[in-house]
């Protein structure tokens, strides 16, 4: 419940950030601190300096830049439920981020901490992997631009470098009858995923024209299930390639025993997640 | 480790206090404050014991820095009630049975305060989503549910009023 002691910043600044950031030794950036102060607390993580990224307004909200969604890095949970741009342009954002957590933790919890942290079992990683995201990071060199595919590369390890800071999230509008879903098994309300599967899907002539299928907490990292899109594109949705789908996804899978199951319920539960994912993304391209 | 001074308003009033960065706000309210309604029932984030309203937001207090209150306009359970009158959510509580040992009460009435803002007209479903954030070992929610409509129903009927 004690965390060590630390010192305390709060630039007003993303630049000021920066500075502190490649100045101070052993120092985090403070988001909503859902993820971090937990781990201080139990003395997991034991910083030096804390940097509160709180203070610096340009690192908040969602605007529209020609047929991109831009999102700032400090956008809290319960800001994405609400967006009407996120309803109308990138749905799927806003109906899974009420699976995340709960009304007060949405409240400080940030989309770019949920992403930066690189825990397995967070949800934004996947539904990243799915909506074909793109993040800024800034650091003393300037502003690059990763994209999610190729950005989760373990537990609680992305491509976010140390004297970086993860400024925005960039996702395509989707575009018109584009069908999403995300299915999350869950032990209870709050609780991170035992299985879940983030799904984008278009269909035209009764073909799969565009599929994605991510994958939460299956994995050391969030895991985009390429040999199963590859599977479907072009095909018509059938009840068998359905299957053959999360057979495929299934094989990328590489969980790790906890007490939310073993290797063998966690797979089984990774099809069961991908195909009810699909069917709903289906059942919504109409 | 130096204190870094915050000025917080909490239930109306001014604080100035030089505070460890690491206080978290739930201590800086039972200790320094001698605010000891917000409780304290887990270490992980998830009881919801210690919840406060912030800027507008309910916030567990566990789980944020006092520093980081610097400006902030925060409420506690204390600052419910107005000249001895209870709060629509207390006397909901209160009237439907809605808690036992009272240890979560504190928690769940800022918590009922607020969703009554985001959500003045709520399903039973909508109750019981919008409360996810706050356990409670006694009463099996069910009364707590009732509580909360009860106070959604007297808050719609004094507004009506005031019309």
């Amino acid at each position: 419940m004690i965390p060590p002691g630390f010192d305390y910043h709060a630039p007003r600044s993303v630049a000021e950030a920066i500075g502190l950031l490649g100045s101070l030794p052993d120092a985090k950036l403070l988001a909503g601190g859902h993820s971090l102060l937990p781990m201080m607390k139990l003395r997991f993580a034991q910083p030096a300096h804390l940097i509160d990224l709180n203070r610096i307004d340009a690192l908040r909200g969602i605007r529209e830049e020609g047929a991109t969604v831009v999102i700032g890095a400090m956008t809290v949970e319960n800001d994405l439920i609400a967006s009407p741009l996120l309803q109308a342009k990138v749905p799927l954002l806003p109906e899974a981020a009420k699976q995340i957590a709960d009304p007060q933790v949405r409240n400080r919890g940030t989309i770019g901490g949920d992403i930066a942290h690189g825990d397995p079992g967070n949800d934004h990683p996947a539904l990243m992997l799915a909506l074909d995201a793109t993040f800024t990071l800034e650091g003393p060199k300037g502003k690059r631009q990763v994209a999610a595919d190729g950005f989760f590369h373990g537990t609680y390890m992305t491509a976010l470098a140390e004297d970086e800071i993860l400024t925005e999230i960039r996702i395509p509008a989707c575009a018109p009858r584009t069908g999403h879903a995300y299915a999350k098994l869950k032990r209870k309300t709050g609780d991170w995923a035992t299985a879940a599967a983030a799904v984008v899907l278009r269909m035209d002539g009764g073909k799969v024209s565009h599929v994605r299928i991510a994958l939460t907490n299956l994995a050391p990292a969030a895991l985009r299930a390429a040999e199963a899109e590859a599977a479907l594109l072009g095909q018509p949705l059938s009840d068998a390639a359905i299957a053959a789908a999360a057979t495929k996804a299934v094989a990328a899978c590489d969980p790790a025993e906890d007490l939310r199951g073993d290797r063998e319920y966690k797979l089984a539960m990774a099809g069961q997640m991908v195909q009810r994912a699909l069917r709903q993304a289906a059942a919504r391209c109409q | 480790m130096g204190k870094k001074l915050v000025t917080v308003k909490v239930n109306g009033r001014t604080v100035e206090k030089a505070v460890e960065p690491r206080q978290l706000l739930v201590h800086f309210l039972r200790e320094e404050c001698s605010l000891t309604g917000a409780h304290i029932g887990c270490e992980t984030s998830h009881c919801g014991a210690c919840t406060v309203d912030i800027d507008g937001k309910s916030v567990k207090s566990c789980t944020h820095l006092a520093v980081q209150c610097e400006g902030s306009e925060v409420l506690t359970v204390e600052g419910l009630a107005q000249g001895g009158v209870l709060h629509a959510v207390q006397e909901g509580f209160y009237k439907e049975h809605g808690l036992q040992c009272g240890f979560c009460t504190p928690g769940m009435l800022m918590r009922a305060y607020r969703f009554l803002q985001e959500n003045p007209n709520p399903t039973e479903d909508e109750v019981r989503a919008g409360m996810s954030g706050n356990l409670c070992r006694c009463t099996g929610y069910q009364n707590i549910v009732k509580a909360v409509l009860y106070a959604a129903a007297k808050l719609q009927a004094t507004a009506k009023e005031a019309a």
